[in-house]
């Protein structure tokens, strides 16, 4: 499983406020949060945007509220994987449960910069940096995650196994 | 090797005599918690299951306070959805309007929640219960739904941060200082995935509202957990308040700690955080001149009991400065009855404050005092993150309610003396 694309690039600690702000939670339509994903940190997110594009961040990506809709927002906005130094729990959780590819590579979140052309290798881990010729050794996803992530989600995997 | 409090109460849950941090394990519910944002995206997950049902109607608690009472069309499709569950599935914690209070005061009132419980919900100041001595963390919906359906959840044991705490606070230092002052201290990401665990003869000298207060900041410093010893004063609320059997971990001598810290109280000062993040911290002598726009005083951070007598303690007989809007939000019903009953609503009111039904409103900028571009909130919530209050360009300074009091009534950050 691979994926390629343009990369948008953040700072430390983006709060999960930022990346679907509460005033839009009275909804839980995917299409309709994607709409409005990173909309406080990035107006211009969401029309740039291309479907396999990557965010790439560095320390506690997702911190704050336990809101399923960040990452369904960031995947519903057609963003392919989230690489990071550090991932808050929650979210990290929240990501693979729906689906989401992310990886926790601090080599790669420095070595990376927005507008870069990135390709993920999600069997091996493997992070190459095609705009600076440059490749970063992610962790692989273990079996289980990979198959929760082709299943789009932990329910769907729990109902195959079942 | 020993284990940590946490790792105690995971095991047993787990049927284990034994974890260690970084193990996976697979551990049994006590509880399963859900509000009207997040439980909408957990219904809808347990749709997609192929088996039917929840595990147990009575380990479920459902609260709507979040956009509650309906702030709009859309929250109201989202409550009618939970409300709906709720009446198929039986499920008997379910509380809505009347019944509701913000969740984390709620349940520890309800009983729901006691000594050595393995509970997740839906929310990520679920960390609450931990001030009574039970393991508790925020999900997502998706692990809400797992929850709610098969009464089991993954975890991988953290391992620990170890707070002694020592010494006597003073006068107006509660336990909102004392969690932003250990934020402030470790960062926000300080305790990435790991447990904060309180230990010490200092802990005698916090209420069970100041445990309950440094418990639900935990994730502020990005931790899986919060949890305090099981002492008299614990038990007395859980008799108090609770039918069920509590039963109480402590952690080994030999567990081992990631790190150690010395948390004096005699030492700390009231503290505030500044925008945009909860570690912003500063002690209230090197706030200097903060004008401010609103007040709010309350959340399942500092809307209980003592954090309002605290409150209309500073307020009492004063007026809140010209222009400042001072909102009041008792966390539960039974507060709001409380508070009024000694007479602290009236203090609030004839202060020029105004006293809401009990909802999460503010502190996430759903509703009930959403700030404009270029507006101050003192508040005594959680998170100060851009836009968490309203308007990208608006500013949130956490602080404790004898401080955010005392502020209402200059118009600026003040210390509780200058209220």
């Amino acid at each position: 499983m691979k994926a390629s694309g343009t990369v948008f690039k953040y700072g430390d600690n983006v709060d999960t406020d930022v990346i679907i702000p509460a005033r839009y939670l009275n909804s839980s339509d995917p299409k309709e949060l994607a709409e409005h994903c990173m909309e406080d940190i990035d107006k211009e997110f969401v029309n740039k945007v291309k479907a396999g594009d990557f965010i790439v961040a560095d320390k506690n990506f997702g911190c704050g509220s336990s809101r399923e809709h960040a990452p369904i927002a960031i995947k519903a906005a057609g963003v392919s994987c989230v690489i990071a130094e550090t991932f808050a729990r929650i979210f990290y959780r929240n990501a693979i449960n729906i689906g989401l590819p992310i990886i926790e590579c601090p080599e790669a979140a420095k070595g990376i910069e927005a507008g870069d052309e990135v390709e993920v290798d999600f069997d091996s881990g493997i992070i190459t940096n095609k705009t600076k010729g440059l490749t970063f050794q992610g962790q692989a996803f273990p079996e289980f995650m990979q198959k929760i992530i082709k299943s789009e989600g932990l329910i769907n995997y729990i109902n195959k196994k079942q | 090797m020993g284990m940590t409090m946490t790792q105690k109460i995971l095991a047993a849950a787990a049927g284990l005599s034994e974890v260690k941090a970084g193990q996976l394990i697979e551990a049994d519910l006590d509880l399963v918690l859900g509000n009207d944002i997040t439980s909408p995206v957990a219904i809808h997950e347990m749709d997609k299951f192929t088996a039917d049902g929840v595990f147990h109607k009575d380990k479920i608690a459902l609260v709507m306070d979040h956009f509650a009472p309906n702030k709009d069309i859309k929250s109201a499709q989202h409550c009618k959805c939970v409300r709906e569950f709720a009446a198929k599935h039986e499920i008997s914690n379910y509380f809505d309007v009347g019944e509701m209070g913000i969740e984390h005061a709620l349940l520890p009132e309800q009983g729901l929640t006691v000594a050595g419980d393995v509970i997740i919900g839906a929310d990520s100041h679920t960390c609450t219960y931990g001030a009574l001595g039970a393991f508790s963390t925020g999900v997502g919906s998706t692990d809400m739904a797992a929850g709610m359906a098969t009464g089991k959840a993954w975890f991988k044991v953290p391992s620990a941060i170890k707070f002694n705490v020592v010494g006597k606070p003073s006068k107006w230092v509660s336990g909102k200082d004392v969690i932003l002052h250990i934020i402030g201290m470790i960062g926000v990401d300080g305790a990435l995935y790991k447990s904060l665990e309180f230990v010490g003869e200092g802990i005698a000298n916090l209420t069970m509202d100041d445990r309950f207060t440094i418990a639900n900041m935990a994730i502020e410093a990005g931790a899986k957990n919060g949890i305090f010893p099981v002492d008299a004063l614990a038990e007395t609320y859980m008799k108090e308040h609770s039918q069920r059997a509590y039963k109480i971990y402590e952690a080994d001598e030999d567990a081992e700690y990631d790190e150690e810290y010395t948390i004096d109280l005699a030492t700390l000062k009231s503290t505030v955080a500044f925008p945009h993040l909860p570690e912003n911290t500063k002690t209230i002598d090197e706030v200097g001149e903060v004008k401010i726009d609103q007040v709010v005083i309350g959340s399942c951070t500092n809307g209980r009991l003592d954090d309002l007598r605290i409150a209309a303690e500073v307020m009492k007989g004063k007026k809140v400065a010209k222009n400042i809007r001072c909102i009041v939000i008792p966390a539960t019903q039974r507060i709001y009855l409380e508070a009024m009953e000694e007479g602290l609503l009236r203090t609030f009111i004839e202060a020029g404050a105004i006293v809401s039904t009990p909802t999460c409103g503010p502190c996430l900028g759903g509703y009930m005092g959403i700030l404009a571009e270029g507006e101050r909130c003192v508040s005594t919530t959680n998170r100060n993150f851009v836009g968490r209050m309203g308007h990208v360009e608006s500013e949130v300074y956490l602080a404790s309610p004898a401080v955010a009091a005392a502020s209402a009534i200059t118009g600026k950050i003040s210390a509780p003396e200058e209220g």
